[in-house]
């Protein structure tokens, strides 16, 4: 019985520092959702369902009135198109969960968490206590913080006036530098930034996020290949 | 406190695509074989999505945008992730009150 008690709170004790990190950002995302005009609850209800900051931050600078759902899905889809990976890796290391803790697990596996449980895996088994201990205060933390800041953001008015419009591109250019592996990230970035704004000026949104996307991802295949120096890259980013 | 339905929709749709790609795992665990450029193709989806996500307001709204981005990379070279957006918002302020 204490081995769960500990479990848990050495869950907490490892993730603290991201949920400390996290509290301005999901601040920040609350009130960027405000400015595209959406509601408290709906930014909360969007951070309990979805709960993936990236694929949130690139939902609201997409969201428009209506919104564009196949836009938004897309979007989110190929964003998160890495927890594929990220969860093949560590569900062989669930061997204690029961079906359902393995499916509300995988539910809230998001990058940091993740990162944590398969550091915590090389040395020990990985139990249920020591997951939910983690990802239930940093599930509350980004609920909360990203509602705050949907309320507070509401009562700031137009975000234009503080730049705010502009955290998005600014945090996204310190996410793709957080993502960084060299000459091929060099070619993907260029080849994606030049697609999407030419598609943008040509066509208009949404396409250019699908266009943007694929051109970065054949930049990346063909700059791979090109000298055959591609990482085998079995850590994933955390 | 209003929640749209069609807002509603958007959420949910966006949640069953999130969880998809958080279950696949189950299905995909001790069989997956990528080849290099598969993976690296995979690695890339990140800076890849975000770059086309963010390139018309970088690239396509004006010179302060543009300038101001450049800042922010520049910043994200040496500082943590807030550092770089109080950078980046600081400069498009600054950069549209002389444009």
């Amino acid at each position: 019985m204490s081995t769960l008690r500990d479990d848990a709170r050495r869950g907490l004790s490892d993730i603290w520092p991201a949920m400390l990190a996290a509290v301005p950002i999901g601040l920040l995302l609350g009130a960027l959702a405000a400015g595209k005009g959406l509601s408290p609850l709906e930014t909360m209800a969007m951070s309990v369902l979805v709960f993936a900051g990236g694929a949130q931050f690139a939902a609201v600078e997409l969201w428009a009135t209506p919104a564009p759902i196949g836009a938004l899905v897309f979007s989110t889809l190929l964003i998160n198109a890495r927890h594929v990976l990220m969860s093949a890796s560590l569900v062989p290391k669930l061997a204690g969960f029961s079906r359902g803790q393995t499916a509300l697990g995988l539910y809230f596996m998001a990058d940091e968490n993740w990162a944590l449980a398969e550091k915590r895996a090389r040395t020990h088994a990985l139990t249920p206590a020591y997951w939910f201990g983690m990802v239930v205060p940093f599930v509350a933390c980004w609920v909360a913080t990203s509602t705050l800041g949907a309320v507070v953001g509401a009562a700031l008015g137009d975000p234009r006036r503080f730049g705010a419009d502009f955290a998005f591109t600014a945090l996204f250019i310190a996410l793709v530098a957080a993502f960084w592996k060299g000459r091929v990230t060099f070619w993907t970035v260029a080849a994606a930034g030049l697609a999407s704004a030419l598609t943008y000026r040509l066509i208009g949104p949404p396409w250019h996020v699908l266009a943007g996307s694929l051109c970065g991802l054949a930049a990346a295949w063909f700059a791979a290949g090109s000298v055959g120096d591609a990482e085998p890259a079995p850590e994933m980013r955390p | 406190m209003t929640l749209d339905p069609h807002n509603l929709l958007a959420i949910l749709g966006m949640a069953l695509a999130t969880y998809a790609t958080r279950l696949a795992g189950l299905a995909l665990a001790g069989r997956l074989q990528l080849s290099p450029r598969a993976q690296a193709a995979f690695d890339a989806i990140p800076p890849a999505v975000l770059v086309a996500v963010i390139a018309p307001s970088a690239l396509a709204t004006g010179w302060p945008e543009t300038a101001a981005a450049l800042l922010a990379a520049l910043a994200a070279t040496r500082l943590p992730l807030l550092g770089v957006v109080a950078v980046g918002v600081a400069a498009v302020v600054a950069l549209r009150a002389l444009a």
